[in-house]
């Protein structure tokens, strides 16, 4: 089937609803997986994938597509519950995650899932591919745009900073980069594991154009990613306060959550709350 | 290169000398003007790798990524979803080193066409020590499933193997390296990715060489002629997608098989024999290389010796082994 686009904030939101419980399903069936994180992303997930994003799904290696990177690899289960909703690969995969034989890995592979495009798992690996490809486009010539969400433990590593003076200095205009900043990783809170701050001020001080917002408000999204599109001779950063296991009260705000599998009790709690 | 006197193989009167990073700029350059789809990445380096002859003929497919090997091999795996065929330069410490779990997860586990071309590999790097001796490439190479790895010896051999590298499709490792090498190539070699090429024939003892160790390999076999013994010489520069049948062919018809690499015994070339024979053929087999050492500085020439990487040594060797 083509493309599903979505306009109102309304129509995005009750999607990235619907998603939700899709990303708990892949969890609570493989009984292993990363929920907050995925949770924490999924807005601008639906936003690029329904609003912002010409993708391909009976066609994943269109040439005319965006190219989308989930650098913070971890958190694929929101990214097959956004590629199996739009057609990518049927639904019935979701039910399969991380357990053999699945052609959806517990991180992104580009090699076994249509429509991811690079692999990434590894934390850091994403940013400098999304980089790459937007060289490579840029060389050929090509309109098409990148976008890529990374995660606030994930910019801990010290190669998301090599990325972060590339491309500014190959002034990158076409690459679109979310930092998903819900300031939780598995040791607890960023600010006490490992500080990042100050994080927007890193961003501009590296030579990106730099936007604020909410992560979870659609509204906001739409806008930073209309303005991402006029900046010019940089590349443009969209630093997203987000919450980790957003949607879910008990998961909310909780490390815990990082990488731990609902049970039955609470699987049934989390989808009541995510009800039509 | 006076130097390489002392190990017996170059510096002698009729011996051509050659560069292979020169061959590779040349190739790269070739390639840009034949119209092929390449750009080229550099960390620093490209003065060194001769990476910056592409970049002087065709600065818009070049690009230099900064002292920042991990982002530049991930940009590179990134690049090669577009339609381009990168070719990613360093030396091959920062490589297949420091850049190991990008090779191994962007380019490897993503199977992406990039072509990953290290310089400076091996005890030849000489005075700049065992910190930029890279003498376990092949082995981290080699380990990566669908890594094709290529160790060329001269340069004809190393222009052939970087268009055949280009040709493939799938991630390719080149080793090459800073010193000149002996030509052992004539004008009508033809190299092909997974054929070993028999370079002396003999009857005693077969000697297996890739890089600069065939060069040794050849000197070898003349200090045993001379003694009587009649070795034949293999040279492998393919580690992997090895060519398995030439040399179960020949160490069958042998009675003792020498390696020869300037890189760790075990692992390289040296491990791939190993590994081959003891499953398929097990024989007599000595295996001449860096043995589980660093590096350290010093004069190319000064260190072969001192780590035993000589025809001296695969001769002392192949007696060993007989």
């Amino acid at each position: 089937m083509p493309q599903q686009k979505l306009e109102s904030v309304e129509d995005l939101a009750a999607k990235a609803k619907a998603l939700r419980r899709d990303v708990l399903l892949q969890v609570y069936k493989a009984q292993s997986g990363h929920p907050g994180g995925s949770l924490s992303w999924i807005d601008i997930g639906v936003a690029l994938y329904y609003h912002e994003m010409a993708v391909f799904p009976e066609d994943p290696a269109n040439p005319a597509r965006d190219r989308f990177v989930l650098s913070k690899g971890h958190a694929c289960p929101a990214q097959y519950a956004l590629l199996a909703d739009q057609g990518f690969f049927p639904k019935a995969w979701l039910e399969t995650f991380r357990q053999y034989p699945t052609k959806l890995q517990g991180h992104a592979e580009n090699h076994y899932t249509p429509g991811v495009e690079v692999t990434t798992g590894s934390l850091g690996q994403g940013l400098p591919q999304a980089v790459g490809i937007a060289l490579g486009l840029k060389v050929q010539k090509a309109a098409q745009r990148v976008y890529c969400v990374i995660g606030d433990g994930e910019s801990q590593e010290g190669v998301i900073w090599e990325a972060a003076m590339a491309a500014p200095h190959h002034k990158l205009d076409n690459l679109c980069v979310f930092h998903d900043l819900n300031g939780l990783q598995i040791d607890g809170d960023v600010k006490k594991v490992m500080n990042i701050n100050p994080v927007p001020d890193k961003w501009r001080a590296f030579g990106w154009a730099v936007k604020e917002i909410d992560g979870h408000d659609f509204t906001q999204i739409l806008e930073a990613l209309a303005w991402a599109r006029t900046v010019k001779g940089q590349p443009a950063m969209i630093c997203a306060r987000t919450v980790k296991g957003k949607g879910v009260s008990f998961m909310e705000n909780q490390a815990g959550w990082h990488g731990v599998a609902p049970k039955t009790e609470d699987y049934e709690k989390a989808l009541a709350e995510l009800a039509d | 290169m006076a130097g390489m006197e002392t190990a017996g193989v170059g510096g002698k009167v009729g011996v051509v000398m050659d560069s292979l990073r020169d061959a590779y700029g040349d190739t790269l350059v070739e390639l840009g003007n034949e119209g092929a789809n390449i750009v080229v990445f550099d960390a620093d380096l490209a003065g060194s790798t001769r990476t910056s002859k592409f970049a002087k003929a065709f600065p818009d497919r070049f690009f230099n990524m900064g002292a920042a090997e991990q982002g530049m091999v991930a940009a590179a795996a990134g690049a090669s979803t577009t339609g381009v065929v990168p070719f990613v330069s360093t030396f091959a410490m920062f490589a297949t080193g420091r850049a190991y779990e990008f090779v191994r997860q962007a380019v490897g586990v993503g199977h992406q066409n990039v072509k990953i071309v290290a310089t400076h590999a091996g005890l030849t790097v000489g005075e700049d020590g065992g910190t930029h001796q890279c003498l376990e490439d092949l082995a981290l190479m080699r380990m990566i499933p669908g890594m094709t790895v290529l160790s060329p010896a001269d340069a004809l051999e190393t222009k052939q193997a970087i268009r055949a590298a280009y040709a493939h499709k799938g991630p390719v490792y080149v080793r090459l390296t800073r010193d000149k090498f002996p030509r052992i190539h004539a004008e009508d070699y033809r190299f092909q990715i997974g054929k070993a090429v028999m370079m002396r024939p003999g009857t005693d003892v077969l000697l297996v060489g890739c890089g600069l160790g065939t060069s040794i390999c050849l000197a070898a076999a003349d200090l045993l002629a001379a003694e009587g013994i009649e070795a034949t010489v293999l040279h492998c520069p393919t580690i992997k997608l090895f060519d398995r049948e030439t040399l179960l062919r020949l160490a069958k018809a042998h009675r003792a098989v020498v390696t020869c690499e300037e890189h760790q015994a075990h692992g390289g070339l040296g491990g791939v024999v190993a590994e081959l024979l003891s499953e398929a053929h097990p024989m007599p087999l000595r295996r001449v290389g860096v043995q589980d050492q660093f590096g350290q500085s010093g004069k190319p020439e000064k260190l072969l010796e001192a780590y035993g990487v000589t025809p001296q040594a695969v001769a002392a060797a192949a007696k060993a082994a007989l």
